[in-house]
């Protein structure tokens, strides 16, 4: 229970649900049903068997052997990109999409950033036949047109936020705003370990089958469930979460959490949360965040859209205010060279989100014969456009 | 006494009024103050903006963001509001999300609001439970009185825990909704406002959200012991003479 959530909805200093009296019941109904729900044993079995049939798990843990050659330690990909829609976002959204239903709910409602936690819950929604709204930062909706596309072709509408920086921490304020005009029969989905509790317990939860499952594969590749390291992005921190889960109490693994640093910790585009931000609250918790003296929230920067998110979930500032996780971040190019890096040593093209993750790897130094796991939360198809210009292919 | 329990015990059909602090530019926030005051205004929320208003309507939140690019800060409307006492008499109310308190300091803040005589505040994001374990006393330290919002989803056990915890008014919310919606009084707001009525809470209600003009105003202050205005009158000063938008504005409601 070190590092997992408290009877208050509070991971140490972080956490609790700051949110406005019209999100109250909304939020307090999640709250009191969202443990009952998801451990009754029907909703496991339906949660499992679309995780398996449907999304297509477990992903499977790859030993990239030219990866290996090239660290000197065993690299192990956790193929979050082989899912369903691309990227780890699915283990989310049917899970919340049961949850919605179990509620009674009959509209859905979610914000994207790179489109990916978008077009996860466009699906759902269609899979399910439930209405569904995504609010997504104007510039978001120009850089992830693909992704757009898609939700739209999945029936959902898509509502471009065109206040601030017109990115996810205002499609996240839209969102909000719409539960809050639509308290009755609407569930927002929310795609990060971020939000009012129970939020970053409830994600955290659904996405903890990563660490589940890498550690039944790691048993079975290596003889022990223990790495010696595992890596993941984190903008909000969801794939992150779901990859450290199952290893919070294991002390000997090392959480390695790669924030996005833009065009430089200092460049003033930055979305590097630990190294910028401060402790404060927002979109309804309280964590670190980056904001200017007077508690204003300050615009964040990066390449990759869904890494472009001026807080982290309350876990992780946690894990990395009591040291556990160690916060590190990655520059754009660092980024997109290693997405070009991992493309053409392991033929995979990663999303830019899970290439900062990846880019760390350059960074690390290994005795020699360690086991690493890195999360490889999405793949790259809708940051194609990024690459095209950015390498002139 | 503090100014606000003075004032429900003087006077029926309170009409206060919600306006953001630097807007529409920064030297403005006590000239407002004062105007409201001489056109007839009983209270004054001054709303202290912030980047990120997830229970603000496209009005008020856009005031927000051309009173922060034009520099405003809460340090900076503490200054600005050093004259007050000595400039205005009625009721004064901060509104703003809990970031930006919590930046400034708890305590540093409730020092600061009682140094310049302002009666009360208004933060829609500071939960109660945080409230009532860290924050409570400091409020009542410096006679602060923390107004608490309800909506029609609110239950009444909780309604019951507001009353308890607030020493002001409880700011009952014309619908579930963010601020600038019309107020619709159909027979679900009517039931809802009874319904509260009848439950004899020890604080008088304020009813906010959708109040826009003279007959709104009246129906709201049929349930409770005032109304709050805060879209319509940002809309009414966006430009033009201050003093002169101000007293048309307040006019409609001493028709």
């Amino acid at each position: 229970m070190k590092y997992k959530v408290n009877e208050k909805g509070y991971y140490g200093d972080f956490g609790g649900a700051y949110i406005p009296e019209m999100l109250y019941p909304n939020v307090e109904e999640l709250r009191q049903n969202y443990l009952k729900i998801i451990d009754d044993a029907d909703f496991q079995k339906e949660f499992h068997q679309l995780l398996k049939d449907y999304v297509g798990r477990p992903s499977p843990l790859y030993l990239a052997k030219r990866y290996s050659e090239r660290y000197g330690a065993n690299i192990f990909l956790k193929r979050e990109d082989l899912n369903h829609t691309g990227a780890h976002k699915i283990n989310n959204t049917i899970g919340q999409i049961l949850l919605a239903e179990k509620l009674g709910k009959k509209r859905i409602i979610a914000e994207t950033g790179a489109g990916q936690h978008g077009v996860a819950t466009a699906t759902v929604c269609a899979l399910r036949n439930l209405e569904c709204v995504i609010y997504m930062g104007e510039v978001d909706i120009e850089r992830q047109a693909p992704n757009v596309a898609r939700m739209k072709m999945l029936g959902a509408k898509v509502v471009p936020a065109s206040s601030g920086s017109k990115t996810l921490k205002d499609a996240t304020n839209e969102a909000m705003r719409d539960w809050i005009n639509n308290p009755v029969d609407t569930h927002y989905i929310i795609g990060s370990v971020v939000g009012p509790h129970p939020y970053p317990d409830m994600v955290a939860i659904f996405q903890s089958i990563i660490s589940e499952e890498t550690k039944k594969q790691l048993l079975e590749q290596t003889g022990s469930d223990q790495p010696d390291y595992v890596l993941a992005c984190v903008g909000g921190g969801s794939n992150a979460m779901g990859m450290f889960y199952h290893f919070m109490d294991d002390e000997n693994v090392k959480l390695i959490a790669v924030e996005a640093a833009g065009k430089g910790v200092s460049s003033g585009f930055s979305a590097a949360t630990t190294y910028l931000g401060k402790e404060g609250v927002l979109h309804g918790s309280r964590s670190i965040l980056m904001q200017t003296e007077d508690g204003q929230v300050v615009e964040p920067h990066s390449v990759s859209a869904g890494l472009d998110y001026p807080g982290i979930g309350p876990q992780h500032a946690h894990l990395f205010k009591t040291g556990r996780g160690q916060y590190v971040s990655i520059t754009d190019e660092e980024s997109l060279e290693a997405g070009l890096l991992c493309t053409q040593l392991e033929g995979i093209i990663p999303a830019i989100e899970s290439a900062h993750a990846l880019a760390y790897l350059e960074k690390m130094e290994f005795k020699g014969g360690e086991n690493v796991v890195v999360c490889l939360s999405g793949r790259g198809d809708k940051d194609l456009d990024t690459y095209i210009k950015y390498f002139n292919l | 006494m503090n100014r606000i329990k003075k004032l429900f015990q003087e006077k029926k059909n309170i009409l206060s009024i919600y306006y953001t602090a630097g807007y529409p530019n920064t030297g403005d926030t006590i000239q407002i103050a004062e105007a409201l005051e001489k056109s007839g205004a009983d209270m004054l929320e001054i709303g202290f903006p912030y980047s990120d208003p997830v229970a603000d309507g496209p009005v008020i939140q856009a005031s927000s963001k051309q009173s922060l690019d034009q520099g405003m800060t809460l340090k900076l409307l503490f200054e600005q509001l050093k004259d007050l006492r000595k400039k205005v008499t009625i009721p004064v109310l901060l509104m703003g999300y809990v970031n930006p308190v919590l930046q400034f300091g708890v305590e540093k803040f409730c020092e600061a609001c009682a140094e310049v005589g302002v009666d009360g505040c208004i933060v829609p994001d500071l939960p109660m439970v945080e409230y009532e374990e860290f924050y409570k006393d400091c409020f009542e330290k410096h006679n602060l009185s923390n107004v608490f919002l309800i909506t029609p989803q609110t239950a009444e056990e909780r309604i019951h825990k507001i009353d308890g915890l607030t020493n002001g008014f409880i700011y009952l919310l014309s619908s579930s909704a963010t601020t600038g919606k019309n107020l619709e009084v159909g027979n679900t707001t009517e039931a809802y406002f009874s319904r509260i009525k009848n439950l004899n809470l020890k604080n008088p209600t304020m009813i906010g959200f959708g109040i826009s003009d003279k007959q709104t105003f009246d129906k709201a202050c049929s349930y409770a012991n005032g109304a709050i205005i805060g879209t319509a009158f940002v809309k009414a000063i966006a430009d033009g003479n201050l003093e002169e938008s101000v007293s048309n504005f307040m006019k409609k409601f001493k028709a």
